[in-house]
């Protein structure tokens, strides 16, 4: 049976483990329909013009993964940014752990989709936020209508949470291959700020396809810091979509380190819907074999007086291939807008792809918007200079790609996560290097 | 110390070098002048060992070892350093970080263990006041936004950390202003020994008011055409290099 077959035929068991008398199901299974006309995303879209799917539509997933599996701490631990104190949100297969999760509900709520959409006092928010940024498309309508699990995140006006959210997803892989569908909800109030750290990781062999969607409200002079890391083993495909909804003063954060994985598409969008609003939208990717990464940004300025600042930094070694498709909208009201995009990639073998389209669709006429692109190689006088100080060749390669990446590490905000990623990247070059990088 | 012999080398199949012959023993300095376009660099690059440079027939030796097969990073470990006209900049690399990590690679490459921090931290401080370094230019990124003297003046620092047993410096005086231009030569003056050697590649006389060398050559189309000492320095800077020209060319 198709992938797409089924999915629609299981639609009727998972209406079993939810509750169908209700506005949320509505939504659900107005998603469903919108799934089955649009079916999956084929090269034939605009969007998808770079990135096939039809590779890993093949796998036999399993719709709903066994639940029963547990994981022990000390196996995982490594995948969590363990050196600082944080909240954790950890799903196992699609379902929560309470063991390896550390939530709150004291002066701010840090738990699950699933208990915020079958608590009454939850109702107003949901009501309000659940499915209202997410784009209508394919791919997130097929996470709306199995949209039972993932994190809820709901901050106060004028909390400032005092340590960083974890979300963390494991698939154990059990099952011969997986699909899931984690779906985050994140609402910041009024001058509230949070910062949140997500990651996927496969623990298995299997292939897993992870179809996310998370929806993050920052309400007026709210700040929300958010950092991806995808470094997940080369069985695992994600597919992320995230919507941003920005009110006036706010600022917003996505940094997206993609290290690792069979095929990784982000689809980031942001909307400005006040005045003097910042978004930021920064990536490192690296990656290596046959593995796939793609970038679809989209920040739709929609008012006046606000920014954006895009930093995206590739390395593609052997045969991978990248793609970065920024579209900035500039709307006739957006007036004194400032969007700055900058892409850059190195090409590390001649067998390494890139396909880079900044897009700007421009409508007012007092603005700034600038991009860069450029696609080249490492710098052969760097690296000459470098080895002349007695720096071997694959050593000044890793400091010259790191060098090449730092405008993006500078921006990270969290320590910890900045040591993490720079590790990474050691890891990734294959070097060790006498200092922290 | 350094014994190159009848050198030539070529960029993109265009001879540069044409057979250069020179001899450097350890305690002396050299000074290599001439024209704009007449090798220079190029000299410069291909002992350290830059891959652009293809080599395409004599020998460069260091003690007595033929250093021309070995890969830049060899060649500085066996003791080459060569000051860049134009550093390179490594933003995310402190200079502490970059000195560090190129002590210790060239310590690994002899089989010694690395550099312990204390003593590390001891030669940095000896060496930065040695050179009028502001310790806060320590961390900062390598190069970045540094100056044209800054950039200069890292340099010599980092050779001053290496300790190598032939410097080359490559217009290092440009860029200079004199303050800048003094407190560099003072470094390298202090620098120098009976046992290491100086090779400063210069357009203009001026670095040599502050390093004196014992030799003078004038490179000119790939060749050294004429040596000798000081005063052919100041020569060259009262008469140009036209009759040096005509005079290789008769």
């Amino acid at each position: 049976m198709e992938l797409r077959e089924k999915i629609l035929s299981s639609y009727v068991a998972f209406e079993d483990s939810v509750n169908i008398n209700s506005d949320l199901h509505e939504i659900r299974t107005k998603a469903l329909q919108n799934f089955e006309k649009l079916g999956f995303p084929t090269k034939k879209l605009e969007a998808w013009k770079y990135t096939s799917l039809n590779s890993i539509l093949k796998e036999d997933y399993s719709i709903f993964p066994d639940r029963d599996s547990s994981v022990e701490l000390a196996d995982v631990k490594k995948y969590f940014i363990h050196e600082i104190d944080s909240y954790k949100i950890v799903f196992v297969d699609g379902k929560y752990s309470s063991f390896l999760s550390s939530t709150t509900h004291d002066g701010k709520d840090v738990c699950l989709l699933s208990a915020a959409f079958s608590k009454d006092k939850y109702r107003p928010v949901i009501e309000k936020y659940f499915n209202k940024v997410a784009k209508q498309d394919n791919l997130t309508s097929l996470n709306t209508a199995f949209a039972s699990e993932g994190a809820f995140i709901h901050i106060p006006k004028n909390v400032e949470v005092e340590k960083p959210i974890q979300i963390i997803n494991f698939n154990t892989g059990k099952e011969n291959a997986a699909m899931l569908q984690p779906r985050n909800l994140i609402i910041v109030e009024k001058n509230a700020h949070v910062q949140i750290i997500e990651r996927h990781q496969n623990l298995n062999s299997n292939a897993v396809l992870t179809n996310a969607v998370t929806e993050i409200f920052t309400d007026t002079h709210a700040t929300v810091d958010y950092y991806k890391i995808q470094n997940d083993n080369e069985n695992a495909s994600l597919v992320d979509n995230t919507y941003i909804e920005q009110q006036k003063e706010s600022t917003c954060s996505v940094h997206t380190f993609s290290f690792g994985g069979n095929i990784t598409r982000n689809n980031l969008n942001f909307y400005q819907k006040g005045e003097h609003i910042n978004s930021i939208l920064k990536g490192i990717t690296i990656i290596e074999g046959k593995q796939h990464v793609d970038h679809h940004t989209l920040v739709n300025h929609i008012e006046p007086n606000c920014e954006s600042h895009q930093d995206y930094k590739g390395i593609y070694a052997d045969r991978s291939t990248g793609v970065f498709n920024g579209k900035v909208i500039v709307e006739k009201e957006a007036q004194k807008t400032n969007a700055y995009q900058q892409n850059n990639n190195i090409l590390i073998s001649d067998k390494a792809t890139i396909n880079a389209k900044p897009q700007l669709e421009i409508f007012a006429d007092d603005v700034k918007c600038s991009h860069g692109c450029t696609i080249g190689q490492l710098d052969d006088q760097a690296l000459f200079y470098m080895q002349q100080r007695g720096i071997p060749k694959k050593e000044a390669n890793a400091l010259l790609m790191y060098a090449f990446a730092n405008t993006v590490l500078e921006s990270v905000k969290i320590p910890e996560v900045k040591k993490r990623i720079t590790k990474l990247i050691a890891n990734k070059l294959g070097v060790n290097i006498g200092f922290e990088l | 110390m350094l014994k190159i012999e009848n050198l030539h080398a070529q960029v993109e199949d265009k001879d540069i070098l044409k057979g250069i012959n020179l001899e450097v023993k350890a305690g002396e300095v050299h000074a290599i002048m001439g024209p704009n376009g007449a090798g220079k660099s190029t000299l410069s690059s291909v002992i350290a060992g830059n891959e652009t440079y293809e080599m395409t027939s004599g020998s460069i030796e260091l003690e007595g070892v033929d250093i021309s097969e070995l890969a830049p990073e060899e060649r500085a470990h066996a003791g080459v350093f060569l000051s860049f006209q134009y550093p390179v900049e490594i933003p995310g690399v402190t200079v502490t970080n970059f000195i560090k990590t190129a002590i210790n690679e060239s310590r690994k490459a002899k089989g010694l263990e690395e550099m312990p921090a204390k003593d590390m931290l001891k030669k940095i401080r000896e060496k930065s006041e040695l050179l009028e370094i502001d310790r806060k230019f320590l961390s900062r990124s390598l190069n970045e936004g540094f100056s044209g003297g800054e950039k200069k003046r890292n340099e010599i620092f980092q050779m001053a950390m290496l300790e190598p047993k032939l410097a080359i410096l490559d217009e290092t005086d440009s860029g200079l202003d004199i303050d800048a231009l003094r407190i560099v030569a003072n470094g390298v003056n202090k620098l120098k020994s009976k046992d290491n050697a100086v090779v400063v590649i210069t357009h203009y006389q001026r670095l040599l008011e502050y390093i004196v060398p014992d030799y003078v050559h004038v490179l000119h189309n790939g060749k050294i055409v004429k040596t000798g000492d000081a005063s052919l320095a100041l020569e060259l800077e009262e008469k140009g290099y036209d009759w040096i020209k005509e005079e290789a060319n008769s």
